[in-house]
């Protein structure tokens, strides 16, 4: 069996590498070989930040090659197009629309790409590019830092693991008094990756 | 057993507690921090666990503990592994009563180093064993059986992991841990073992001479030395996560997979040498193992292809593997062709409401060169502030100053250092600048935390890693007490405070040291009100974004009589530091009306 090779990629704070984590955690459950890696450096002080998460029989290397990269998670555009170099022709992006321009845009003189060259860059390296607006939904349930877990939501619905394997793994993970809102950012997640996919 | 998903340093962790290790110390540095962290969190009650001031305080302490008859570890990154050799290389000479490992937690790549020095060098020469473990299992199993080699030969062990292996994640089978003494007798009275005074230690010196020959016996027949045999056309040597690396790339090959890479089993290697055609060494950094084969007069091909820095992730050994026809193709694996975009960086940056802004805001507007220092503050060299102009190791700044004012440098010269900083290694050099008379300004940048390696607790900190309360020590009384006579503490979130006290210490002839104190904006708690720019009074004069911070944007509207664009401020990185308030010259800045009443944060 080929491995299945996952770039999780994000901003620090956005709550990427609890995402990854939790997509690998779902794979050990599953039932597969597991191996993820984290670049972290200064990621919390708002850099970027990149994981490669697998599944597998067996997986050696916990760093993909570049082309070998079946899906991209991508919690924000920017970080989302630093990441197609990875992806082979039939790669799966679901990427999130809410841009976070650094600050070499936002105090600076470089200019963040419009959505359109976003989606130009990530359709010409894919094979199928999803975007979703999770950051919208997570505002509306109350909380944007549950972005991650809609976005997980919705990538759920693109991987055959049953939802139940999903949501106790995520929800081991969260503090008892955000259970609710969890569970509500997850099923979001999944109801809003059917309507995108509909589309 | 249980299985479980466990970074490396979540493994090493796991490790110590089935190794029966009952002390663990360190100074926090990435990619090791976890480590201890992992220990505090997870297995408080068996294992005490502390932040040690240094890494050398660390080892003596480890050192201490495991004369004592405590089974001991300690972690440092790779450089932290500079400040802790020299208490390393006495413990080599004495041995120990009960096992002690060290962890050092090498950088390739340099994610977050200043250096991309290969630590396996230290095993040789301390002249001790070394353990490269691949993944998160061996990382737990090492550790255990460092332990035991650890006491089976009398002598510390190091095992040394990479950024790959400390933080990345793999299945891990647990164990049980061992009992271990509650506990230990009466101190061992044997000086001639632990007293390295000169006439005893040479003495030991040939007992750790006849102790690599032991181990190298050993090293033949042990359980984490083995070979993989495929295909007898290319024989591998590789160890650590490049073992991994390498596995996937050449699947055809067979493998030596040292786990002990320190003293070597020649034997072993000389008959896997024997069996293949080709045969070559795939290893991060220094050709430390290429090198010790090459002089046992076996050919190997090693950094001539593969290059001695950076990673050797798989993509690299692929191109290495293709260009120097180790492998014919890739199968399977077609790469989307992508069009080259140039994509506006995403550096870190001070965040929101970080009391370090004020400072480096002041240091790029009077101009004088920075002696820089480790920490979340290092940001200060990067734009808008550019305002840092050395920085090497721990601690250096102060030593820098110094060498800047006895040099003669004509500019007032300023050192910027945090309080755990300061703590670990700027405290003797501040001790020599008062000593021998210096003239400069030492700026302790005191957020009551060790904030950039994950908010560990520090001599400055109430409380300890233990969880228990410690006395806050002061740094105002500490500093004179060291015999400074010039000593200010400002709010760093007082613009004109801070200003006013830089301009004081700058003109004082003599050390002087200026203590910005303001928490960190990670542990700052307080709600406080959100800021907006009020568009109708900014003039676009651009003051605000010149203080870096992630809450303040270039808005769409512009200054009619200049073009240029105004500020606004996004309510949901704003934390309410008040700073760019304070540097508005219009008061265009003002509280969120909107937010006010929630106190949002």
């Amino acid at each position: 069996m080929k491995n299945i090779s996952f770039l999780v990629a994000g901003v620090g704070g956005q709550g990427t590498l609890l995402a990854s984590d939790i997509l690998a955690e779902v794979g050990m459950e599953a039932g597969y070989d597991v191996k993820k890696s984290d670049v972290l450096g200064l990621a919390v002080r708002g850099g970027s930040v990149l994981s490669h998460v697998r599944w597998g029989e067996k997986v050696a290397s916990p760093v993909v090659r570049k082309g070998d990269m079946d899906y991209l998670l991508a919690f924000e555009p920017l970080e989302a197009m630093r990441g197609v170099e990875f992806l082979h022709p039939k790669s799966i992006v679901l990427c999130n629309t809410k841009a976070m321009p650094p600050i070499t845009v936002s105090g600076g003189d470089e200019v963040y790409p419009t959505h359109e060259q976003v989606m130009r860059v990530l359709q010409s390296a894919a094979g199928t590019v999803y975007f979703v607006d999770a950051s919208a939904e997570a505002e509306r349930l109350g909380n944007l830092k549950v972005t991650n877990v809609v976005m997980l939501g919705a990538f759920s619905t693109l991987l055959d693991v049953p939802r139940k394997t999903w949501e106790s793994v995520i929800l081991s993970r969260i503090p008892q008094k955000y259970v609710a809102l969890n569970q509500n950012a997850f099923h979001t997640g999944c109801t809003l990756a059917k309507r995108s996919q509909q589309s | 057993m249980n299985k479980v998903l466990l970074s490396g340093n979540e493994a090493i962790a796991r490790g110590a507690y089935e190794a029966g290790v009952q002390i663990a110390t360190g100074y926090p540095g990435t990619p090791s921090s976890e480590i201890l962290a992992t220990i505090a969190k997870k297995y408080k009650d068996e294992i005490y666990a502390e932040w040690s001031t240094n890494e050398k305080v660390a080892m003596d302490v480890a050192a201490g503990a495991a004369y004592s008859g405590r089974r001991t570890m300690v972690t440092a990154k790779q450089v932290g592994m500079n400040v802790l050799s020299d208490a390393l290389l006495y413990t080599v000479y004495t041995g120990i009563e009960a096992g002690l490992v060290v962890i050092t937690a090498d950088d390739p790549g340099m994610f977050s180093s200043q250096n991309e020095q290969d630590n396996r060098w230290y095993a040789k020469l301390a002249k001790i064993p070394l353990l490269e473990p691949a993944d998160s299992q061996e990382a737990k199993d090492f550790v255990v059986l460092g332990i035991g080699l650890s006491e089976k030969f009398d002598t510390p062990v190091l095992i040394r992991t990479t950024m790959r292996v400390s933080h990345s994640k793999s299945i891990v089978l647990e164990g049980e841990r061992p009992s271990v003494p509650q506990e230990v007798g009466p101190f061992v009275r044997n000086q001639e073992k632990y007293v390295c005074t000169a006439m005893w230690a040479k003495k030991r010196h040939p007992v750790v001479e006849q102790r690599l020959v032991n181990l190298a016996r050993y090293a033949e027949d042990a359980p984490f030395n083995h070979v993989e045999w495929a295909e007898h056309s290319l024989g591998i040597i590789a160890s650590g996560v490049t073992y991994a690396y390498a596995r996937e790339v050449f699947p055809q090959a067979s493998f030596l997979k040292l786990g002990m890479t320190f003293p070597l089993p020649e034997e072993l290697i000389r008959s896997f040498a024997d069996s293949v055609e080709k045969l070559i060494v795939i290893e991060e950094l220094d050709p430390f193992l290429e090198e010790q084969i090459r002089a046992m007069g076996i050919n190997v091909i090693g950094k001539e292809i593969f290059p001695p820095y950076d990673e050797l992730l798989p993509d690299t050994l692929t191109q290495v593997g293709l260009e120097s026809g180790l492998i014919d193709e890739v199968k399977g694996m077609t790469r989307s062709v992508i069009v080259p975009t140039e994509l506006p960086a995403r550096t870190p940056v001070l965040c929101a409401g970080c009391p370090h802004r004020s400072t480096y805001y002041w240091l790029n507007k009077m101009k004088m060169p920075v002696a820089g220092d480790i920490g979340c503050y290092n940001l200060g060299c990067l734009p808008p502030f550019n305002a840092q102009h050395t920085m090497g190791c721990m601690g250096a700044s102060v030593g820098v100053l110094h060498g800047m004012s006895i040099a003669g440098v004509p500019e007032h010269a300023v050192a910027t250092i945090g309080d755990s900083t300061f703590f670990h290694s700027g405290m003797p050099a501040l001790l020599n600048m008062v000593h021998n008379q210096s003239r400069g300004v030492v700026i302790i940048m005191d957020n009551g935390t060790t904030a950039m390696t994950g908010h560990q607790d520090n001599p400055g900190t109430d409380w300890t890693l233990q969880g228990k309360d410690a006395p806050h020590v002061e740094f105002e009384p500490l500093v004179r007490a060291m015999g400074v006579e010039k000593v200010l503490t400002v709010n760093a979130f007082d613009i004109g405070e801070v200003e006013s006290g830089l301009k004081e210490c700058l003109a004082y002839d003599g050390p002087s040291v200026l203590i910005t104190e303001g928490l960190c904006a990670q542990l700052d708690r307080t709600p406080k009100p959100s800021y907006m720019v009020n568009p109708d009074k900014c003039i676009a004069c651009g003051a605000c974004l010149k203080l870096g911070c992630p809450a303040i944007l270039k808005a769409d509207k512009v200054d009619e009589k200049t073009g240029k664009p105004k500020a606004e401020i996004d309510p949901a990185l704003c934390v309410g530091c008040d700073i760019c308030r304070q540097v508005c010259p219009v008061e265009a800045i003002q509280i969120s009306k909107d937010r006010e009443s929630q106190g949002d944060r």
